[in-house]
């Protein structure tokens, strides 16, 4: 319960002081507020806000430019304050922002590539699982393998995107690789992982992006090959198993009774 | 027990590897908890590895101590958690506010400091000292405002709050003069009369004019070599409370990690007191 006391009022005023614009500074903070040295607090929330935009969403930002990119941030952030002091969660909604961000039109891959920089940094920083051990896949009994219920690891975060090839913009523009050279627009998928402290990414197709999407909503494997079949009747599942296994998506194995 | 704590210095991430490996004498590192409150990954593992290496202090920039509120509980036992985990030789934060009704503004921002202030942030110091279980230090933030309605002096205030709670006081002695310089009062005699014996922790840092406003303004921007004239407040302080753990800051305009050990090697060496004749 927060008293209301001088305290609690002055930080009342002052909190809207320092988001407000300059006609709507609460009366009790005038004296304050016009000091140019106010500025100063607005200036250090308003940098720091948009800094940790910048550095939550590198090839976000390598795309549109340091500019554009703070630009951007500084509109976002007018609607978005951090709620919570770790700031490496700042822009969790970003993706979403730019899909609706009039500026942005004319780059409609924008919101996939922000989802993968979002979906990296929630790798980077999940438990630290151990991996399954592929081999713990081979050891099922035949009988047992459709009852098989494979866990997600904490770090792995797959997508598909539908009309834009996400993957290969993101994943150049991650890692400073080459832009300049021809993309073939078509869909694709991303499958990210951190089996030990580095997170790894791969392009993923379709029904791979089923297969985990059903382990992760509790499916059993025959669960998982059924979704995976139906969005790709010619998946080729032993080897997406194999990728997903070397990959390190997998933290456990049950089998349902 | 900090007695064999020197001079130390903020580790950013770009330093980790040169941190890692540097077995300079005496060294000790200093992170923002907030940065590492989470579930596990690359970043944990490098603060435990510093760790195995080097004393850690853990500065926090977020419980709002000075907020007219508990500290959020949940960052309160995130930071237990983290302290926990890293055993830090130092925990910090500051006399300042930045959480307040759901929103985090990230500053340090400042108050009048009143009876009923002091009061509150004394039950919020040993609500976090409580959930730590240890003594923290409580820091000087840098100020800009004029505020009307303080009833304390700052230094009287932690002094106060230091006697009620047991805290112990980080003195950062660029944000004195900074402090002093925006708000007109001599650096000097604020850091004469800062009750030295609750001092747990130095800080010094670099600072430069506000960009709009020129000298008028000074702003604690951390991204400049701590300035000539701060040293001499700080030898002068060493000369009068004896040594202290002291920690180089540097947060913006990162130079080598080689530049940063020489500037901390100046500030061991004051600690040794060898450059006593610069108070």
């Amino acid at each position: 319960m927060i008293s209301p006391g001088i305290l609690a009022r002055f930080q009342d005023d002052f909190s809207r002081a320092l988001l407000a614009t300059d006609t709507a500074i609460p009366p009790a903070m005038t004296a304050l507020a016009t000091q140019p040295a106010f500025a100063v607090y607005r200036n250090t929330v308003m940098k720091a806000c948009i800094d940790a935009l910048q550095a939550n969403y590198p090839a976000i930002t390598r795309l549109v430019g340091d500019e554009w990119l703070r630009a951007a941030a500084a509109i976002y952030v007018r609607d978005a304050r951090p709620t919570q002091p770790m700031l490496l969660h700042f822009g969790a909604d970003f993706a979403d922002f730019l899909g609706r961000f009039e500026p942005a039109a004319d780059l409609p891959y924008l919101p996939g590539v922000a989802r993968l920089d979002r979906y990296w940094t929630e790798a980077h920083v999940a438990d630290s699982e151990e991996v399954l051990d592929p081999a713990a896949l081979t050891r099922l009994a035949s009988g047992n393998f459709f009852r098989a219920q494979l866990q997600p690891h904490a770090a792995t975060h797959w997508a598909w995107f539908d009309d834009a090839p996400i993957y290969t913009i993101w994943s150049r523009n991650r890692s400073n690789g080459a832009v300049d050279t021809d993309i073939q627009w078509q869909p694709e998928g991303a499958l990210l992982t951190r089996p030990r402290d580095a997170v790894l990414w791969r392009p993923f197709g379709r029904a791979g992006c089923a297969f985990l999407s059903a382990c992760a909503a509790g499916g059993t494997l025959a669960d998982a090959t059924h979704a995976a079949l139906e969005v790709d009747a010619e998946a080729d599942l032993g080897r997406l198993m194999a990728d997903m296994l070397e990959a390190g998506a997998f933290s456990r194995l049950h089998i349902t009774p | 027990m900090t007695d064999f704590l020197t001079a130390g210095l903020g580790l950013k991430p770009q330093h980790y590897d040169a941190a890692l490996a540097c077995t300079a004498a005496g060294l000790w590192f200093e992170v923002h908890p907030e940065n590492y409150m989470v579930a596990g990954g690359p970043r944990l593992a490098w603060l435990e590895a510093i760790r195995s290496k080097h004393p850690l202090s853990l500065h926090g920039v977020a419980l709002s101590l000075a907020a007219d509120t508990e500290p959020d509980a949940a960052h309160l036992k995130r930071l237990a958690s983290l302290a926990g985990r890293i055993e830090p030789v130092l925990v910090s934060e500051h006399l300042a506010w930045s959480t307040w009704r759901g929103a985090y503004h990230p500053d340090l921002l400042p108050f009048p400091r009143t009876t009923a202030a002091l009061t509150r942030i004394a039950d919020n110091v040993s609500r976090t000292q409580d959930a730590l279980q240890r003594r923290i230090a409580i820091e000087n933030p840098s100020h800009y405002l004029k505020i009307d309605g303080h009833e304390w002096t700052e230094a009287e205030f932690l002094h106060e709050l230091a006697r009620r709670t047991g805290c112990g006081l980080l003195l950062d002695v660029n944000n004195v003069y900074v402090s002093a310089h925006n708000l007109g009062y001599s650096a000097a005699d604020y850091l004469d009369a800062f009750p030295g014996d609750a001092v747990m922790e130095i800080h010094l840092a670099g600072h430069a004019p506000d960009p709009n406003l020129g000298h008028a303004l000074l702003v604690d921007s951390h991204d400049a070599p701590v300035a000539a004239e701060v040293w001499t407040l700080y030898a002068r302080l060493i000369g009068r409370i004896g040594a202290r753990p002291t920690l180089i800051e540097r947060d913006d305009n990162l130079p080598e990690f080689e530049v940063l050990l020489d500037e901390r090697a100046r500030a061991a060496a004051v600690l040794r007191g060898l450059l006593a004749e610069a108070a």
